[in-house]
């Protein structure tokens, strides 16, 4: 018979190596997806990346018109989307309480936090894509939109219910408003929260391909937001599909732009979030 | 000091319900204006739940529903007309964890006496530095106003929510175990500040510990499963109670 000391020590030990090892599992394949990145993208990486269209096989060229229509419709997207997830989110933590329409909110926001991006990016075809005649720029920030809303609106809700009830009710005390209380304390008391999910929600839609395929489409030039407009998923799917070396060439340069700006954006949000707690 | 006592809040068959559980039953009560009176009793007997209807802190939550007539200077709080911003304007609270906002020092004092008078820059200040001076927390944090509420200790938030609390010039305070989550040095703090304060304002204090009841208090009131058991002057209570219960849970056999 082992003592129970030894028993839990036992227990400890294997526990910790688990999770070690589980975290090992994860870290192996980020860090070979990284090195991948890196070792075919690098080369990749000049100035004409940033700063030339995508070129016809064979010439030279660059991403600058995929680089700024991923960043425009990402902006636009999060601009429209993020309003909208806030202030639902805001509904559901602090308005909500009573009768049906919080929790039929909530459900059909579940639905749309995991339907499958492809089916927005039908359904903005349908809505926007075939009234206006043609894929648009606009119609793939629909899409992203769409996207942006139940992350941000979930998190906002997640953060504003990790509020303290206390910090409610120390503002009632006072006779706040609620509507005051709601903006100045307890949405300011979650703001990295807050923050956190709209850069999980940028970080997302940079690298969403199935929503653009059928809203943004590509386009080989600069445009403005009624044409098509070029995007890196797009160019990474299509330059990575041809037979090529140079597309193959660009295609890894956009990959390893992409996985670095959303490495970037996990990164803050993750520094984000730690900042909340400290407080 | 019996002579001239003025109910500031009047308690008359005040009947209160979380859905079905009978929490209040029969409470009649009066609370004299300019001292303070402790309320006493095992966890769960609704000495916060009494408290949470002098300024109807319970009607947050649906299911919650008072029955009876609670007078603050002769007019019945519990009417379905009253301004319940007004009345929390009037009757201040004070919780069991120190809840400063996540803001500065100074803008923790500022918001809730910006949300009734409209002052200048300098009035602002005045009444900023009255409010901390008042909670004894002046000399600690006159030279931080600036700095967030959250960093000071939890003694010193406690009386950042005293200092909140007073800064709108309320005519009672209710204090809800304020002293339950701090150090003896910080309790000390804050009783002092209870003797102070009665000076102007009418307080009633929630408290687990008799000794702070006695210390503090003019009055004691002691409760038990929803019922006023006894209710008095503190002296006599704690020395000559009337009622056998009280006497047991004063002396500690039982509770």
């Amino acid at each position: 018979m082992i003592s129970l000391y030894t028993r839990r020590r036992i227990i400890n030990k294997a526990s910790l190596t688990l999770s070690l090892l589980a975290m090992g599992f994860g870290l192996f394949w980020l860090c070979w997806i990284l090195y991948t990145l890196l070792h075919e993208g690098a080369p990749a990486i000049s100035l004409d990346l940033f700063t030339k269209t995508t070129p016809a096989p064979g010439s030279q060229g660059g991403l600058s018109n995929a680089i700024i229509g991923s960043l425009t419709m990402a902006l636009g997207g999060t601009l429209i989307g993020t309003p909208i997830g806030i202030l639902a989110g805001v509904y559901l933590a602090e308005f909500g309480s009573k009768g049906w329409v919080a929790p039929a909110t909530r459900f059909i926001n579940d639905i749309l936090l995991s339907a499958p991006s492809i089916v927005i990016g039908l359904f903005v075809y349908g809505a926007v894509v075939v009234h206006m005649g043609h894929f648009s720029g606009w119609a793939g920030i629909a899409a992203l939109a769409l996207l942006v809303i139940p992350v941000v609106l979930r998190t906002t809700e997640n953060m504003l219910k990790l509020i303290p009830t206390a910090m409610r009710e120390a503002a009632y005390a006072l006779g706040c408003p609620q509507w005051k209380m709601t903006l100045f304390i307890t949405l300011r008391a979650a703001k990295a929260g807050v923050i956190t999910g709209v850069l999980l929600a940028v970080a997302r839609i940079l690298g969403e391909t199935a929503p653009l395929l059928f809203t943004a489409l590509n386009n080989q030039f600069y445009s403005n937001l009624n044409q098509p407009m070029a995007n890196l998923p797009m160019v990474i799917f299509q330059y990575a599909m041809s037979p090529f070396e140079d597309w193959h060439a660009l295609a890894w340069a956009g990959s390893l732009l992409i996985g670095l700006i959303v490495l970037g954006l996990n990164v803050l949000a993750r520094i984000l979030t730690r900042q909340q707690g400290s407080n | 000091m019996t002579t001239e006592l003025k109910p500031k809040l009047a308690v008359k068959n005040l009947n209160f319900y979380y859905g079905n559980f009978h929490a209040l039953k029969n409470i009649n009560l009066e609370i004299p204006e300019g001292h303070v009176t402790a309320f006493i009793g095992p966890s769960g007997c609704g000495k916060s739940t009494l408290l949470r209807t002098f300024n109807r802190m319970y009607d947050l939550y649906p299911k919650l529903r008072a029955e009876g007539e609670i007078l603050l200077n002769g007019q019945n709080i519990l009417a379905g007309s009253v301004d319940l911003n007004m009345l929390r304007a009037k009757v201040g609270m004070v919780f069991q964890k120190p809840t400063p906002f996540p803001m500065s020092i100074y803008d923790n004092i500022a918001f809730g006496v910006k949300l009734y008078e409209s002052l200048s820059k300098s009035e602002m200040d005045d009444r900023v530095e009255w409010a901390l001076k008042k909670a004894a927390l002046w000399n600690e944090v006159k030279d931080k106003l600036r700095q967030s509420g959250l960093g000071l200790s939890g003694g010193q938030q406690q009386r950042l929510c005293i200092a909140r609390a007073v800064a709108v010039k309320p005519e009672v305070l209710l204090l809800d175990e304020p002293t339950s989550a701090l150090d003896p040095i910080s309790t000390a703090h804050v009783e002092e500040l209870v003797h102070e304060l009665k000076q102007d304002y009418t307080i009633a204090i929630v408290t687990h510990n008799m000794q702070q009841a006695a210390r503090v208090s003019d009055f004691t009131a002691y409760m038990y499963l929803g019922e006023l058991i006894e209710v008095g002057e503190t002296d006599t209570i704690f020395t000559t109670p009337r009622q056998k219960a009280t006497e047991d849970y004063i002396t500690g056999k039982f509770g």
